[in-house]
């Protein structure tokens, strides 16, 4: 794999030349398939310790990050190895962290800034969303925001309205920024690699619900590029197209609707911005069917604009109205059974898919 | 549990004027002073809380609540001396770690309880959880997740009220106004969100009642406050540089707390000021039921232990000859009962009908608001 260059160059301008590694094809990538097993949040680990080792302008700062080794264990053992200058625990002051994080990558450093939770990332709305992607518009190409802002994304773990926030829909709307959604270790790791090389602005939502789950993750370097979509599942009845923790949902339910011998293709978009839709329409040209399944609220939703990508780009090759299913349409309920219901769960999934096949 | 109350004339007539009848904060010089009655509410209210507490904490263990959970143990002197200085129809704000506020305030351990259980008979239909205590008879304006959230809107409320007594001339229920004090609540992590200090200028600027009682505990989740918030052991310095009145109190001491406080309360209400308090207080429990403290030693804990303010509380009153060995035995036996109570009632009480995810959503729930939804008005609440 590409093994990228010490970065020796202790600051320089942010917009010259881009030191992204030479990206290879999805099957020339390391196997997925092997006995080193790691957690998803060793997987976002490795990749942060592998760019820092590479580059000191690199560097992680957030709540809780450096002594109590990550408010969810992410950031562990970073702050022994990098030390306090590296791995800086912040005040609970998100405005004032991100907001002095883009400047200092606007310089050419280039900050990891860690949201505890996106659902925190709102008291931070301004910079993040008005000054980050707008840098290099605003100055005329003068100056670029290479930054990567990461945190758990999305509900499932009963914390209610305020802290289960889904922001894709939300901040995706942004023209500017950038935006990965990993499902697994595997991909979490080669996509946080590549948004710490990335120039511009990258926002890397993960899930507190998966920062536990296994899987093989290679010693071997790699970067995955953006805007390539994975097929998770191969199928001819229908696509699923889906990101982020919902991308296993729907494996669990093609899981079980192979059992009737109905073959779903679920496709795991990676990134959201760009968004692959190349990959889709592939998709969609085969099993002629699409649901897309989305854990943001349906109304202006990343599935409405995939299903407006598709009704304008392959249109004469549905056999169906292409849906979406989303998060119901309410704030995020307390209650174990509501919030289940609330969410896109593989029930829901299935009995989506039974009805579209069987119309 | 209601708030203590002591009737007089004046609030009396309060009470014909306005339907939420106002019980008022008891007056005296000196707390020791206060009826004997006052004092043995406050014993049983911080009392409650710290059962109510280890109860919660065991129902977690059991995974009968879920999500966030933060526990008051250690605190209670500072949510029933505080609120024992206001009049129960004062606003009240605070952030997550709220469940004794809510007790304090007067919701029942039940409706509490029940919340945390995501039952329907909860206070707010299990739709908020831990986190979000809110009772609109009591006058407590919630719990509140987002760190500092509360701050901008205590400021609010005093803004409502002073708009009630100044522009209205009466209540926004029709009664008689009166000059209120809203009392929001705080952890010290949130002295460092840009809120707050919004809220102290415009606070100050249009001289709104509200008081900020910063719990401070020394710790922001692991964090403590020597590296968290610049000058730390000069806070009141910020609020006098706003303008505001700055108090430093002794939060484990619960009539300390009554005798330097409650003049506060009467200041901001007569002058229409809002004020800063710099509570020292302490969290036994760590910052959420997640949280295995390796940032504190277990010897720091013992310290503030042996200064528990229940324990001090339990004595004072035993010198004072309001309190026997006895008596604070039984006390404590009913409490146990009354919680072990509130439990089972949480526990045989019904989840939420699947139908109750849509609705409370608006309060005009009219056509065509959502692609996939159909939104209806919720049962009525429990509270209500
Ligand atoms: C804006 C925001 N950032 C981060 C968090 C996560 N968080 C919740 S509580 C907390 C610590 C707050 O400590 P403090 O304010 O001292 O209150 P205490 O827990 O001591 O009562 C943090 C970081 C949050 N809820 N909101
Ligand atoms: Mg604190």
């Amino acid at each position: 794999m590409t093994t990228l260059p010490m970065i020796e160059t202790d600051i320089h301008p942010a917009v010259d030349n881009p030191e992204l590694p030479d990206f290879v094809a999805e099957h020339e990538l390391p196997s997925r398939e092997g006995d080193r097993v790691v957690q998803f949040r060793e997987a976002l680990r490795e990749a942060m310790s592998e760019e820092m080792r590479r580059d000191k302008r690199v560097f992680l700062l957030g709540e809780e990050v450096a002594e109590y080794n990550g408010a969810y264990k992410v950031s562990q053992g970073m702050l022994d190895e990098f030390g306090p200058e590296r791995i800086i625990d912040t005040p609970i002051s998100e405005n004032g962290f991100a907001g002095m994080s883009i400047s200092a990558a606007m310089m050419g450093l280039r900050p990891i800034v860690e949201f505890m939770s996106w659902s925190f990332s709102f008291v931070a709305a301004d910079p993040i969303l008005n000054n980050a992607p707008k840098m290099l518009y605003m100055s005329g190409g003068q100056f670029g925001c290479p930054i990567v802002f990461r945190g758990n994304d999305g509900a499932g773990g009963q914390l209610a309205s305020t802290h289960s926030w889904c922001v894709e829909a939300l901040y995706a709307n942004v023209p500017g920024l950038k935006m990965a959604i990993p499902s697994n270790p595997y991909d979490a790791k080669g996509l946080l690699k590549t948004a710490i090389l990335d120039p511009d602005p990258v926002f890397f939502l993960e899930s507190e619900r998966m920062l536990g789950d296994k899987a093989h993750v290679p010693e071997e370097e790699y970067y995955i590029p953006f805007g390539r979509a994975r097929v998770a599942r191969e199928g001819d009845a229908i696509t699923l197209v889906s990101f982020g923790r919902p991308v296993n949902f729907c494996l669990e339910a093609a899981e079980k609707l192979a059992e009737e011998g109905i073959d779903v293709e679920v496709l795991d978009m990676r990134t959201i911005r760009p968004l692959d839709i190349d990959s889709i329409i592939a998709s969609v040209k085969k099993t002629n069917q699409i649901l897309v399944v989305d854990q943001s609220w349906p109304f202006a939703s990343i599935a409405s604009e995939v299903v407006t990508q598709i009704c304008e780009r392959c249109f004469d090759w549905l056999d169906a109205p292409p849906q979406r299913l989303n998060t119901e349409d309410v704030p995020t309920p307390y209650a174990k059974g509501l919030e289940y219901n609330y969410l896109p769960n593989p029930d829901r999934i299935y009995d989506a898919v039974k009805s579209m096949v069987n119309a | 549990m209601t708030q203590a109350t002591v009737q007089s004339e004046q609030s009396m007539t309060t009470a014909k004027a306005d339907s939420q009848t106002a019980g008022l904060a008891p007056t005296a010089k000196n707390a020791r002073d206060l009826p004997k009655e006052v004092l043995l509410k406050w014993l049983r209210d911080m009392q409650l809380i710290r059962e109510f507490e280890n109860r919660t904490m065991q129902a977690y263990q059991q995974a009968k609540i879920g999500g966030f959970c933060h526990i008051y143990t250690g605190q209670e002197a500072v949510a029933v001396g505080t609120i024992g200085c206001v009049n129960s129809d004062d606003p009240v704000i605070t952030a997550y770690r709220d469940h004794g506020h809510a007790l304090a305030r007067g919701m029942t351990p039940e409706a509490c309880m029940a919340e945390m259980f995501g039952k329907i008979t909860g206070c707010a239909k299990g739709k908020g959880g831990s986190m979000h205590m809110f009772d609109r008879p009591n006058w407590l304006f919630g719990g509140h997740g987002i760190v500092s959230a509360q701050t901008p809107m205590g400021a609010g409320f005093a803004f409502a009220t002073k708009y009630e007594h100044e522009v209205l001339g009466k209540t926004l229920e029709g009664g008689e106004a009166k000059k209120k004090v809203t009392l929001c609540y705080m952890g010290d992590g949130a002295l460092d969100q840009g809120a707050f200090h919004e809220a102290q200028n415009i606070a100050s600027l249009w001289g709104l009642p509200v008081i900020y009682i910063l719990e401070n505990n020394s710790y922001s989740m692991g964090t403590a406050i020597d590296r968290h918030t610049a000058n730390h052991e000069n806070l009141i310095d910020r609020a006098k540089g706003y303008g505001m009145i700055g108090v430093k109190i002794d939060g484990l001491d619960i009539m300390n707390i009554y005798n330097e406080f409650k003049p506060i309360v009467d200041q901001c209400r007569e002058e229409s000021r809002p004020a800063f308090i710099d509570l020292k207080t302490y969290r036994y429990q760590g910052h959420s039921m997640s949280d295995p403290q390796k940032y504190r030693t277990k010897d720091e804990v013992d310290q503030y232990k042996d200064r528990d303010s229940i324990a001090k509380l339990v004595s004072d009153l035993m010198e004072m000859g309001y309190l026997s060995e006895d008596d604070w035995k039984s006390t404590q036996k009913a409490l146990r009962d009354e919680v072990r109570a509130a439990i089972d009632a949480a526990e045989s009480a019904p989840v939420p009908e699947d139908d109750e995810l849509f609705t409370d959503v608006y309060a005009n729930p009219e056509k065509n608001l959502s692609p996939t939804a159909t939104y209806s008005h919720g049962t009525k609440n429990p509270l209500m």
